[in-house]
């Protein structure tokens, strides 16, 4: 692409790019998100591309960023009419192309059928999971390539790049996001726009951006979508915000994990720069700007600012004391400020359309909108986005559709292994930054896990334990000694030998852990041991004292037997039983010795007649 | 061994292609392993004289991130998803499953050196749990009966290579 050296010339490169396109020829959009790969989307890509040779039509196959509703993927458009088909398999390509690309004639069966009504919907607007929604950030996953920064010029993107530049002082566009009220999106949900002055104000040259990309928290994958998806509006946020501190230089630090976002990213900045919208005088301007790329090494703790710059500095990613400020000294101990990928793509909303505008999503303290992730215990899985204060009741039963196989909900587990378990009298909740923080959990990254009544609160503060133990840098004594002491204490509980008082014990270790922690994740670990007890005591008292773990989850506290009732004697579970504790005759009830059985759940897995008990 | 693999000279382009910048040390030993598929001792030593960098320094940032082995590891490196999404939807029983399939921990390789079991906290795929990342190859919705048809496939593909 030629240099565009000015926001008269960004204009008409959007023009162009519109007058080209014709809205009413036909194109195929298929998402390639992690879910839709995961389910062989590209595969279904190459033959849909296939077909249309083979049938001599001109049709493009785009395949784009994520759509979100990953629990019916691969999923496909056919535009100009929207036709959204769902969990799409190469043997429907041929019928697609043949029927709905041709002539626009809707297939029945793939069509998303809602599960009350049993009606079929014809486009994603109308599909429950969407009709809440408010996708702004998201909104353009489903329309761009995004290895071609021609389709994100062609939704008018950098034109906030070009306002930024061309209608705003530095100082401006900081009181233009200060005034929308964004906070960060990462977790702690600090206000943006105050840590840009504070960096702004800051001595030193040169100045960072950083965008935090280590998206490390489990259950949480939007920023993964982001950078996949819409590399581009990561990177113009990060332009716009290095305009208004005056930086020089940017990095972005992407999970280890994520190949593909840092090859998107990468394509993306190289197309960027070529455009002149990155690198030296951006758009004709005397502002300067470049953007590196640092991969991550696996470390959660590299999530937490200090750690993270010590990380691209070179090191063991390890915190430091949280005395000295970011903003001031950061990377190279040079003022930086270090946003996280969703905070960076909510920029160019910003400035394109007002601060105004923007606060006016959300509620009193959090404004704009929040990508979550709905997964674990829930029918339909997948990236949301919506406006600050819905209800978890909305979001986990409108959207998510409930609960699946007709169990009960029992907790929504909100910021990753820093946050907490809320129960079900709080599906009322607005969820925002001060509301999730009022009961005990946090915003984090965005993740909600769905737990039915078969999730044991206990093992999830285990699990919890067990992930922060592993992930503690070890720097400091309370992290690294009370997390592993805490854990020890979950794992007697769940072993059946837990004791009375263990429960005062775990809190009293969670005030020392909490405050002594020199970084976040060792002054966060407790929230999911706290919030489980204030929430499920009962199930804590149940292991502890009877023994037993009403969810049937923890193998030491659980036997399982056979209801012979229900068994067919079909001795399948007989089969797959890997330690040979399942006898019985064909046909006939079997039985399970529990001296034998290691609780691994195959039986359960493999029993048709839902004939195993678990107690 | 099928070859020698000369670490050396290999680990010494890997330095100078990334500047010698001793900042760019993580880098480095990214592209160590993906070149050798582990961290061999020689090539630390080296990247270590090269850029100018302490060996234990070297060490500790290679044994303090998750992602870089100083072992060998196998043709398949099978990964178990950890995240909670994937932990509610059974992810222990999965792992247990592929412990007794492949007939090693985490951590290990197979005496054959085919396959290394390694557990990750969270690839990021989390709408399909619970999730096996086998390579580059995401298996979604994985249950223990689908373990052994993974493994034997790609047992299969082994065989009649």
């Amino acid at each position: 692409m030629k240099k565009i050296t000015n926001a008269q010339a960004l204009r008409q490169v959007q023009e162009d790019l519109k007058k080209n396109f014709d809205p009413n020829k036909k194109l195929v959009t298929i998402c390639a998100g992690t879910g839709c790969r995961g389910y062989g989307c590209i595969k279904v890509k190459e033959e849909l591309e296939a077909e249309i040779q083979k049938q001599n039509m001109d049709v493009e196959v785009r395949a784009t960023g994520c759509f979100g509703f990953c629990e019916k993927g691969p999923l496909v458009v056919i535009h100009p009419e929207k036709i959204f088909y769902q969990q799409v398999k190469i043997k429907d390509v041929a019928d697609i192309v043949s029927k709905t690309v041709a002539s626009g004639e809707v297939i029945e069966k793939l069509l998303y059928r809602d599960p009350e009504t049993k009606e079929t919907v014809l486009q994603e607007e109308e599909v429950p999971f969407y009709k809440k929604q408010l996708r702004l950030v998201f909104g353009s996953n489903g329309m761009i390539d995004p290895t071609r920064i021609e389709d994100y010029l062609i939704l008018d993107g950098y034109s906030a790049l070009a306002k930024a530049l061309s209608e705003f002082t530095p100082e401006g566009v900081i009181s233009e996001v200060k005034k929308a009220g964004l906070r960060g999106r990462g977790g702690g949900g600090f206000a943006a726009g105050v840590k840009w002055e504070g960096s702004r104000r800051a001595h030193g040259e040169p100045k960072y951006v950083i965008a935090n990309g280590d998206e490390g928290d489990p259950g949480a994958y939007m920023d993964r979508s982001l950078m996949e998806g819409n590399p581009h509006s990561v990177i113009e946020g990060m332009i716009i915000g290095a305009y208004a501190i005056g930086a020089s230089e940017g990095y972005i630090y992407v999970r280890n994990e994520y190949p593909l976002a840092v090859l998107h990213l990468t394509m993306a900045i190289a197309a960027a720069k070529e455009a002149g919208l990155l690198g030296k005088n951006i758009l004709g301007s005397d502002f300067s700007f470049d953007i590196h790329i640092n991969k991550g090494g696996g470390a959660f703790v590299c999530g937490e600012s200090s750690a993270l710059f010590a990380s691209i500095e070179g090191r063991a990613g390890e915190p430091r004391a949280k005395y000295i400020h970011a903003v001031e000294r950061g990377l190279w101990d040079k003022p930086t400020v270090l946003n996280n990928v969703e905070t960076w793509a909510n920029v160019p909303l910003i400035i394109n359309r007002g601060a105004d505008w923007y606060a006016s999503i959300g509620t009193e303290g959090s404004k704009g909108t929040k990508i979550f992730s709905l997964v674990g215990k829930i029918n339909n899985t997948g990236l949301i986005e919506v406006p600050m204060g819905m209800t978890l009741r909305e979001i986990i039963y409108d959207m998510g559709g409930g609960i699946p196989n007709g169990r009960k909900f029992k907790a929504v587990q909100t910021g990753g292994p820093s946050g907490g378990c809320i129960p079900e009298s709080l599906l009322d909740l607005p969820v925002d930054f001060d509301k999730l923080y009022e009961v005990g959990s946090m915003m984090g990254s965005g993740g909600m896990i769905v737990m039915d009544d078969k999730s044991c609160m206990v093992d999830v503060a285990k699990y919890f334990l067990a992930f922060l133990q592993e992930e503690s840098c070890g720097k400091c004594v309370p992290c690294r000694e009370g997390v592993r002491r805490m854990r020890e204490i979950l794992e007697d509980i769940c072993a059946g030998k837990g004791q009375e008082g263990d429960v005062e014990l775990l809190e009293h270790l969670s005030t020392g852990v909490a405050d002594g922690s020199l970084c976040a994740l060792g002054g966060s670990a407790p929230n999911p041991v706290l919030s489980t007890i204030r929430y499920f005591r009962d199930e804590y008292d149940a292991h502890i004292r009877d023994k037993r773990c009403p969810a049937g989850v923890c193998k030491a506290l659980i036997t399982y037997s056979i209801d012979a009732e229900k068994c067919t004697g079909c001795t399948l579970c007989s089969r797959v039983c890997p330690v040979q504790a399942v006898s019985g005759e064909k046909k006939k009830a079997h039985a399970i010795d529990n001296d034998k059985c290691t609780r691994c759940g195959a039986c359960i897995e493999s029993c048709k007649f839902d004939a195993i008990l678990v107690k | 061994m099928k070859k020698t693999v000369n670490y050396t000279t290999q680990t010494r382009e890997i330095v100078k292609k990334h500047g010698g910048a001793k900042s760019a040390l993580i880098a480095v030993l990214q592209d160590i392993q993906e070149a050798f598929n582990y961290l061999p001792k020689q090539a630390l030593k080296t990247a270590a004289k090269a850029m100018d960098i302490p060996l234990a320094r070297v060490y500790e940032v290679a044994t303090f991130y998750t992602a870089f082995s100083l072992k060998p590891r196998g043709e398949h490196v099978v990964k178990i998803c950890m995240g909670t999404a994937c932990h509610v939807r059974g992810a222990s029983a999965i792992q247990d499953k592929m412990e007794r399939t492949l007939g090693i921990k985490p951590g290990e390789t197979t005496a054959d050196g085919k396959f290394s079991l390694e557990t990750v906290n969270c690839v990021g795929a989390c709408a399909l749990g619970p999730v096996v990342v086998i390579n580059t190859d995401y298996h979604g919705q994985v249950t223990m009966a689908k373990v052994d048809k993974i493994i034997g496939k790609i047992n299969e593909e082994g065989a009649q290579s």
